[in-house]
């Protein structure tokens, strides 16, 4: 089957603004991905259980206020607790070098540093979806 | 592998049910054999289901209503349908945004679906996602269609109760009536009465429903609310129940069910036939054919789907 790829998009956080996180969600909606938009001020409890109930294959978070370090990690640990490991957890913000690399040593997915084109993650999520695909199975 | 999917899906297990709908929209051959399971399980859930133009208040207002079905300890199960956009295929589906008060409740399950163009405002899948729910057990399920104003007939195909959302900026009751809106309302709501004009537009709304012939013995109530501030949530979960309420000591719910019956088996006919069609020897070359012919004018396209239809003996 040739299924669409769903992805969720969330601002975590209390801070500011979801610009980013809409531009990321209506580039992905033009690359023909169904986007699930939850919006601002969300808790990782409230990413994940969204996350579940609309069965996304990629979980995608903009975080801007520094506490990825925090959200990144609590939201990877609530996918593993729910036994939903076969979703892609990616995102992207304002995030240090040496930070990206500690999330993803702990199996988070590819981050995205400010003005990283676009095209960059709809390939990055297209791949890693259609291997991912193939692992899974009910 | 299948089996044990729906023997989660039985015990409860929201992950289950999330995948369940997942195959249903897209797995056609799964589908057919879930569906068989589901159906005998389903049946027993009221459905309700949320229409009118864009930005009318839908989400926010089922986000109320859901408060108010859990405080009578029902299970609700939510599916909200957003547009696919027909250039790319994709969608932006947005409703959860305003659908957040509940999220940590495990009696309530939202589930947000793309129309894949389908022109009536729901999904080809949407009933099936409505049968879902329900085999799970959720006892309320309630539908939002894409905020089209037009040509949402079908939501009366799949609910038993539809509630027709509009505003005081919705225009005059002429578009309401023009959409065909008045038609489909078993409740009108005029939501954002914390704004001007919403006593003046109910008031008009409520004198053409008065105005209409062969009404049958259910008279829409106009009921005004504000998402916004919480008033005239409690008077609207009321009325839904008083129609439920009329639909099953008046028979019509029966009648209902029956005319959703029929509804559907003509779908799983159009579905089929589509089908079989699809299979035929060189579909598309012959499709490519006929249609430079209609394009021309040499053939009409009622000729065309004969010789089409005579592939398969039709
Ligand atoms: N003033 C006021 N604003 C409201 C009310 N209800 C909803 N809104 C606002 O109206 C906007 C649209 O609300 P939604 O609930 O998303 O409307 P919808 O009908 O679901 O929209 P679509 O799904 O896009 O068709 C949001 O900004 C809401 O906050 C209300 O009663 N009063
Ligand atoms: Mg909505």
């Amino acid at each position: 089957m040739t299924q669409k790829i769903r992805v969720l998009v969330a601002k975590p956080g209390l801070d500011g603004h979801d610009r980013g996180a809409k531009v990321v969600a209506s580039a992905l909606r033009d690359a023909g991905m169904e986007v699930v938009y939850t919006g601002l001020r969300q808790t990782p409890e409230m990413i994940v259980e969204a996350a579940i109930q609309e069965d996304v294959d990629v979980v995608a978070l903009s975080i801007l206020s520094g506490a990825h370090m925090t959200i990144m990690p609590r939201v990877l640990e609530l996918i593993r607790e729910n036994d939903a490991d076969h979703m892609l957890l990616t995102g992207g913000g304002i995030i240090p070098k040496s930070d990206m690399a500690k999330l993803e040593d702990l199996g988070v997915g590819k981050l995205f540093g400010p003005g990283t084109s676009t095209r960059d993650i709809i390939a990055y999520i297209q791949n890693e979806v259609t291997e991912r695909r193939k692992l899974v199975d009910d | 592998m299948s089996t044990s999917l729906i023997e989660r899906f039985q015990n409860g297990n929201r992950l289950a049910l999330a995948r369940v709908i997942t195959l249903l929209e897209n797995d056609a051959t799964r589908r057919e054999s879930l569906l068989s399971t589901l159906y005998p399980l389903s049946g027993q859930a009221r459905r309700i289901g949320f229409t009118g133009p864009p930005g009318a208040g839908k989400s926010t207002l089922i986000d109320r209503i859901v408060r108010v079905f859990r405080l009578q300890n029902q299970t609700v199960g939510v599916v909200a349908v957003d547009p696919t956009s027909p250039f790319t295929g994709g969608a932006l589906l947005g409703d959860r945004v305003r659908m957040q008060s509940s999220w940590d409740d495990p009696d309530v399950f939202t589930r947000s679906m793309a129309d894949r163009t389908s022109t009536s405002g729901l999904s080809a899948a949407t009933p099936d996602v409505i049968t879902a729910l329900d085999a799970y057990g959720k006892q309320v399920v309630i539908v939002e269609t894409v905020g089209v104003g037009q040509s949402t007939l079908d939501i009366a195909e799949i609910t038993d109760t539809t509630v027709v959302v509009l505003t005081p900026e919705s225009g005059d009751s002429i578009q309401a009536m023009k959409a065909g809106l008045m038609e489909i309302a078993d409740i009108l709501v005029v939501n954002k009465d914390d704004r001007d004009g919403a006593g003046t537009f109910s008031a008009d709304l409520r004198m053409v429903l008065e105005m209409r012939q062969n009404m049958g013995d259910w008279l829409p109530p106009v009921v005004r609310t504000s998402a916004q501030n919480g008033s005239g949530i409690d008077d609207l979960h009321a009325r839904i129940l008083e129609h439920q309420t009329h639909m099953n000591t008046s028979g019509q719910l029966e009648i209902r069910r029956l005319r959703q019956g029929r509804a559907a088996v003509t779908r799983a006919i159009d579905e089929r036939v589509t089908n079989i069609l699809s299979g035929v020897h060189e579909f598309e070359s012959i499709m490519g054919a006929l249609s430079k012919r209609v394009a021309g004018r040499d053939l009409t396209p009622m000729a065309a789907a004969d010789i089409v239809l005579s592939k398969v003996g039709l």
